[in-house]
């Protein structure tokens, strides 16, 4: 569909699509609208790696692909390693990596393949310091394999492996903080992002490209499918998320810390608000929600702290 | 150009280095392990003085990484390479299968390493016999000079047919020892391997396309099927481009097993590697005084030389196998794949396996001189002792 000059003009997100229609995702799928955002973000001279995970799928079988890009598929544990190798490959033959008009190098990585499977991979890659972007989208579980718990799977929640029985639900470990990981590298540029806002996401993905050296987005991108939550409310999810400082977002930019929401100034909602319209916490007792809700908070406050600081 | 051949005193592990230093590989990505290191090693040392342009090295944090690294350089069009041995192999294992089925023709050289445990660092050929369905061609080196050939043509087979290579050196026979390994000038390996141009690259933006994705049923089969016919293609391709090798540089390589003085032979030592030098000294011996023995040089393992050793087995009247390798539940792997090709043929010299030198145990000129014995009154008695000998065992 032509987009009219008019309303052009009033979109800051790139009207132009390379993820095409006809892709294989979910229903209120968030990783397929992420792939989307950052197809516009960086064209079609994009060479992405997506090891296995629902992305796989979402591109479609051979030899079908709903991406306009180029895509190597690989194994699950390699994406820090295939990107490094396929960025080494450009500039051994002279190609301009990253930058305004360089080719861009993107991995692609669920939350499985990048906070356990791909963590040492990834943290390779980080520390040898190559000219491309690693996002991993982050839906909380192992999706495609039909919703087992990963390492970002948060307290409480109910996964196929780590159910909530009658007395006693498995998941009792809070959600690993990966991007505190990837900080650790002390690599130029790190954020995290939501599927939720477009805009924010999109300027960071820009400001990644910009940046030489190896970058890093975490996307919170809901699964309504492992989570249990109807198809239509995984924006509404992703806001939440923020608002309730459940996920919040912000920058590390060569040491410092820039909170983007939710604003510093208001009290974040209740996290209750953010579980009540997923069924994987439904059998979740108000300790239970006070245990999570004060997680919440307290690494809030330490974020918080780190942007006053280091700000 | 005249061929001038340069002479170096190095190490298998440098004649691999100088290999993928000629071959004007643009991305080596490695991680460290004995015997495999001073490869990578020698390397870096080649950047760090100015000895390389245009390569990249990728100090990567394991080997499977390493081999990820090399499928995502060769995916975008470069001439890869990686280096490796035992566990590492293992490890990379996964990978292996990554970059076969995805047709890309990186080249790496294996150190034939025992597999731990108990730990060991010496030589024995598991680990790469282990790889041996992974879609990766193999060729097993003799020698340091080997080494450095084998790697040159690998990469020219390699990109021809689309497929992966490893050429295979001892842990320590060859990997640190030195001998006189005749080089190529860098001109005439530039014309008998020029650069790579590969059918597809992901720098091609124009026809976007995606590589590894979801095989349905209705085509993962025809996937497999393709490189199936890229083996048996490359056999063809091994043996064009070893005459090829031959008639510029002198070494002929048309020839997937070496034939040495086999032709009136009444039974053959058939092996791989570095053992096979030790054997062939052994059949010199064993001429002298008056055996009619020669021996058999596997080279390639992968694809099988299954036409060279039906000639050969026709024309003998017993094969003693040398494996320094083994299948557990079965036996030598050589061994077993040599007598499986032979089965639909009217070729059937007795054969009998020996199993020698396992993680490193020395095999000497005696002990093929003892072998010699035992198939000689094998072949006198018209039967097996044992079909499978564990040659070495301390009884």
């Amino acid at each position: 569909m032509e987009i009219p000059e008019n309303v052009k003009k009033r979109l800051s997100i790139p009207a132009e699509e390379h993820f095409y229609a006809g892709h294989t995702a979910c229903q209120g799928c968030g990783a397929s609208l992420g792939l989307r955002y950052v197809l516009k973000a960086y064209g079609k001279k994009t060479i992405f790696a997506i090891p296995a995970c629902c992305s796989t799928i979402i591109a479609g079988p051979w030899p079908y692909s709903a991406l306009d890009a180029n895509l190597f598929h690989t194994a699950f544990e390699t994406t820090g390693a295939v990107i490094s190798g396929i960025e080494a490959a450009l500039k051994a033959k002279g190609y301009k990596v990253k930058g305004e008009d360089g080719i861009m190098v993107v991995g692609w990585a669920g939350d499985g393949g990048t906070a356990d499977i791909g963590l040492q991979a990834l943290s390779g890659f980080l520390e040898r310091g190559h000219d491309a972007v690693y996002i991993m989208y982050d839906n909380e579980a192992y999706m495609n394999t039909g919703i087992q718990r990963s390492g970002s799977t948060p307290y409480g929640a109910w996964t196929t492996n780590t159910p909530g029985g009658k007395k006693h639900f498995l998941e009792k470990r809070h959600k690993k903080k990966v991007i505190d990981i990837v900080i650790a590298h002390e690599i130029p540029y790190a954020a995290t992002a939501s599927i939720a806002y477009p805009e924010d996401f999109i300027r960071k993905l820009k400001k990644a490209q910009k940046t030489p050296g190896p970058s890093f987005i975490q996307l919170f991108a809901p699964c309504p499918t492992g989570w249990r939550s109807p198809t239509d409310k995984s924006i509404e999810l992703a806001r939440l998320a923020v608002q309730t400082a459940y996920f919040p977002l912000f920058e590390y930019e060569n040491g410092r810390y820039k909170i983007n929401m939710p604003s510093t100034k208001k009290e974040p909602k209740p996290i209750e608000e953010f579980l009540k319209l997923q069924g994987r916490f439904k059998y979740m007792t108000k300790e239970d929600i006070e245990i999570l809700q004060q997680w919440v908070l307290h690494e809030w406050e330490k974020l918080k702290k780190l942007a006053e600081v280091f700000g | 150009m005249e061929y001038k051949p340069i002479r170096k005193v190095v190490s298998g592990n440098y004649a691999a280095a100088y290999a993928a230093k000629h071959a004007r590989v643009e991305v080596v990505a490695a991680y460290p392990i004995t015997p495999q290191t001073s490869i990578i090693e020698k390397i870096a040392e080649f950047i760090a003085n100015g000895e390389v342009e245009n390569l990249q090295y990728v100090a990567v944090e394991s080997e499977h990484s390493a081999m990820a690294a090399c499928i995502g350089a060769s995916a975008a069009g470069a001439r890869a390479f990686t280096a490796t041995s035992a566990q590492g192999l293992a490890l990379m294992h996964e990978m292996l299968h990554w970059a076969s089925g995805a047709r890309l023709p990186i080249v790496m050289v294996n150190v034939n390493r025992a597999m731990a445990p108990p730990w060991s660092v010496w030589d024995d050929q598991t680990d790469s016999l282990a790889q041996r369905d992974t879609g990766w061609m193999q060729f097993y080196a003799e020698n340091n000079q080997e080494v450095y050939d084998g790697v040159l043509m690998s990469f020219k087979v390699a990109e021809t047919v689309n497929l992966p290579a490893m050429v295979v050196e001892s842990a320590f026979i060859l990997s640190h020892t030195y001998d006189i390994v005749e080089m190529i000038p860098q001109e005439l390996v530039d014309e008998f391997l020029p650069p790579r141009k590969p059918l597809y690259t992901l720098t091609d933006f124009d026809k976007p396309f995606s590589v590894g994705a979801l095989g349905t049923p209705a085509d993962y089969y025809e996937f497999r099927y393709k490189i199936e016919k890229a083996m048996e293609e490359a056999r063809e391709v091994i043996r064009k481009v070893g005459k090829e090798f031959g008639e510029m540089f002198g070494r002929d390589y048309s020839q997937m097993i070496e034939l040495y003085r086999t032709d009136d032979a009444d039974f053959v030592f058939m092996g791989m590697g570095s053992l096979m030098g030790t054997v062939k000294q052994a059949v010199d011996v064993l001429r002298e005084e008056g055996y009619k023995v020669g021996a058999a040089k596997v080279r390639w393992f992968r694809p099988f030389p299954k036409d060279e050793l039906y000639e050969l087995a026709k024309n003998v009247k017993g094969i003693a196998v040398l494996d320094r390798n083994f299948s557990f539940g079965q036996e030598g792997i050589l061994f077993n794949e040599a007598k499986g090709v032979l089965y639909n043929t009217d070729a059937h010299p007795i054969m009998k396996n020996y199993i020698v030198g396992l993680g490193g145990r020395d095999f000497t000129v005696n002990d093929v001189k003892k072998i010699a014995d035992n198939m000689k009154a094998i072949i006198e008695k018209g039967e097996l002792d044992v079909e499978v000998d564990w040659y070495h065992l301390k009884r």
